[in-house]
């Protein structure tokens, strides 16, 4: 790989809400090379193949030539320092960008070998593939089953009700909601705690039976026992699904994720076993942040 | 430790200062507020204090002698016969009964007692029941107006009275035997303007508004809520979307009656279009009232959270299902608010629609879009200008109903916005 040394002097600005604080006491001179990344990236049989993946916000450079490879059936976080453009990367992988309308994507970014920018590619068949929880709980303000039908009903994929009534059951189980809810599936969502909001968020993720989930810090909102739930459900969803997560939480990083990938000022800077880069990080920078150092 | 106390007495002494500061903010702002609502406890009595009598009216009842030899008819079916027949002389002979020392040779000055119509109001009655003729029948009448003048203004120095001393008498008389009563005016609800005061009624200017509301509201509210959304939701942001934006703001500041000038020109002289017709008027408030809507929709549209456009996104949902089935619903209490507001705004809208002829004189109660109409504030416009003091009541009167509706499309407005209003 072509690499060029930079020197990292100025913080990335970038418009959206992730806004980067400058890192005062880290190590100012560390050399990150562009493009280069530690660790284990790539894989033989990978759901999602990120090749040089450049993002830009307007002129502003948000993510750096980043390549790396995501399993099947694989939980993978991405950590780091606020504005690091984990968030910006993951948003990548289902087009949630587009809507931005100053945000531009390079290089090669491929679902089961299909290209995801292609002009050609339908973002509505995408999405359906590749679902996404937020990070603040966004329920439709509807009823329950409105919003886990929701999905399906927009994408046909049931055509009798006692069908779109099976759908719902499913995806509020495999949430671990059904128990909580199922007397009443007509309440307005609106009216639950935060955590059973988040959890109804996935279950609607989940009822248009994604390929992939992806999570945008999805217990940031939310208290330690609404957290541990959603931890628990991540744990169950990845024997189906290959799920990204970006968190703010080593300690989640560390229960819920096979691979964490850490993300510095646009780069990605390491890519390992969970267990391997928390216990031993190869690169220094992710040393310093996970012994908190900084971020 | 001096220091410390020095800078406390600081910090007590500024504070002080800054509590004097908000007081004084707050008694500005009461005194606002008092001057704001005094003006309109002002307006309100004057309104109602001038007004309440537009809603009395003065009736005189009494036992009419149906002779067919005295008033030229004997066959109450015939049309011809009936239309020359003498329905004056009755109530004249009538009312000469009613009063005490009456004669005869007073017969000028009892006429002027009775209103001009009731000689139609007893031809109708007649025409109705055939078999009257030639029986007594006790009926109610409206007195002239000089008479209502003098029953609700005696003593007011503003109404000249019209009645000379011996009708006055007589009016005194027969109000002390109930014979002239005051009721209320239901002849005010039921008719058209008349060039009699006390036939003056507003349900032509009341139904002539809800015409040119109704295709206000149909014109302009799907119009202005497509432009919203396609502006807010689809169009590409460049110098052009720039261009409309600040025209439509521009227009919502354009002066009303240059809509009217607008109207005149391109409604009425190019499409041929008839004058003084609702759909005349409708059109040219709904060009009025459309920027209102668009601002305002757009403003709701913009208010949708974020998150829960990024939720339907997520799970694959196509623009188009996006607006239809979250945004929109979500956005419509504010629409439906801006719109109502606008609404009222065009229904107390007077100048447009008086170029494009809206101020004519119409009897009749207009029965459809393409009917001459008048509106309720041309209404008031047309009676606060009129020489006979009589109308001036009346004037009062319209506005009263106007502000009603005003008021209760408003209500409507607030009622709508927390009813509808989601929170998430």
């Amino acid at each position: 790989m072509n690499s060029v040394n930079t020197t990292i002097t100025s913080e990335v600005t970038q418009p959206d809400e992730v806004a980067v604080p400058v890192q005062e006491s880290k190590p100012a001179e560390t050399i990150i090379e562009e493009g280069k990344t530690v660790g284990k990236p790539y894989s033989d049989d990978p759901k999602f193949k990120l090749r040089d993946v450049e993002v830009f916000y307007g002129d502003a450079p948000a993510i750096k030539k980043i390549s790396l490879d995501i399993g099947r059936n694989e939980v993978i976080a991405f950590i780091g320092p606020s504005g690091c453009g984990k968030s910006t990367f993951l948003r990548c992988l289902n087009r949630m960008n587009d809507s931005i309308d100053i945000c531009r994507v390079k290089g090669s970014l491929q679902l089961d070998d299909h290209d995801i920018y292609d002009p050609k590619r339908d973002v509505v068949e995408l999405r359906a593939r590749v679902g996404m929880v937020f990070q603040k709980p966004n329920p439709f303000p509807k009823s329950i089953y409105d919003n886990v039908a929701y999905g399906p009903r927009i994408h046909g994929l049931a055509n009798r009700k006692s069908d779109l009534d099976e759908i719902v059951e499913n995806s509020l189980r495999k949430a671990g909601l059904w128990e909580e809810v199922k007397d009443r599936l007509d309440a307005n969502a609106t009216g639950m705690s935060g955590g059973q909001q988040q959890r109804l968020c996935i279950a609607r993720a989940i009822a248009v039976s994604p390929e992939v989930v992806l999570m945008d810090e999805p217990c940031s909102a939310l208290d330690p026992i609404a957290t541990a739930k959603v931890e628990e459900l991540i744990a169950e969803l990845s024997e189906s699904y290959t799920i990204v997560i970006v968190t703010h939480s080593m300690q989640q990083a560390a229960r819920v994720s096979h691979r964490t990938a850490y993300f510095h000022l646009g780069h990605l800077v390491e890519v390992n076993e969970t267990n391997k880069v928390f216990t031993s990080p190869e690169h220094e920078l992710t040393e310093s942040y996970i012994t908190g150092r900084f971020g | 430790m001096t220091d410390q106390r020095s800078q406390a007495e600081i910090v007590r002494q500024s504070l002080k200062r800054r509590y004097r500061k908000e007081r004084r903010f707050r008694a500005y702002g009461i005194m606002a507020i008092a001057i704001a609502l005094g003006a309109l406890l002002i307006l309100f009595t004057d309104i109602i204090g001038k007004g309440y009598t537009g809603f009395v009216k003065t009736t005189i009842t009494m036992d009419v002698q149906l002779d067919g030899e005295m008033m030229y008819l004997d066959d109450p079916t015939d049309e011809r016969q009936i239309k020359m027949a003498d329905f004056v002389e009755p109530l004249v002979q009538a009312l000469i009964k009613e009063i005490p020392g009456a004669t005869e040779d007073d017969r000028n000055q009892v006429r002027e007692l009775i209103n001009p119509y009731a000689s139609v109001t007893l031809r109708d009655a007649l025409k109705a029941n055939p078999d009257w003729l030639g029986t007594t029948q006790t009926m109610t009448f409206l007195t002239h107006t000089d008479v209502d003048v003098y029953v609700k203004h005696a003593g007011d120095d503003a109404y000249s009275i019209k009645l000379n001393d011996q009708q006055k008498t007589w009016v005194d008389e027969l109000l002390e035997r109930d014979v002239i009563e005051t009721s209320f005016n239901d002849v005010f609800f039921s008719g058209g303007d008349s060039r009699d005061p006390s036939k003056a009624g507003i349900l032509g200017a009341i139904v002539g508004s809800l015409l040119t509301m109704f295709v206000t509201l149909i014109l302009s509210f799907p119009i202005g809520v497509a432009a919203a959304i396609y502006l807010e939701e689809f169009a590409p942001q460049n110098k052009f979307t720039d261009f409309i934006e600040v025209n439509i703001n521009n227009l919502a500041a354009v002066p009303s009656i240059i809509f009217g000038l607008l109207g005149l020109a391109v409604f009425i002289n190019l499409f041929g279009m008839p004058r003084s017709v609702p759909v005349v008027g409708g059109l040219v408030l709904t060009l009025m009232t459309l920027p209102t809507i668009i601002i305002s929709s757009r403003a709701a549209i913009k208010s949708v959270p974020p998150s829960i456009r990024e939720a339907a996104e997520g799970i694959g949902a196509s623009k188009m299902q996006v607006v239809l089935h979250h945004v929109l619903p979500l956005a419509m209490p504010g629409m439906l608010t801006g719109s109502i507001i606008g609404m009222a705004q065009a229904l107390g809208e007077t100048a447009p629609l008086l170029l494009i002829g809206m101020v004519a004189f119409i009897v009749d109660v207009p029965d459809g879009f393409f009917d001459s109409a008048t509106v309720l504030p041309v209404q008031v416009f047309l009676w606060a200008g009129s020489p006979e003091l009589a109308f001036i009541e009346r004037a009062s009167a319209a506005i009263m109903v106007l502000l009603a509706f005003l008021i209760s499309m408003n209500a409507l407005a607030i009622w709508m916005r927390k009813r509808l209003e989601r929170r998430w």
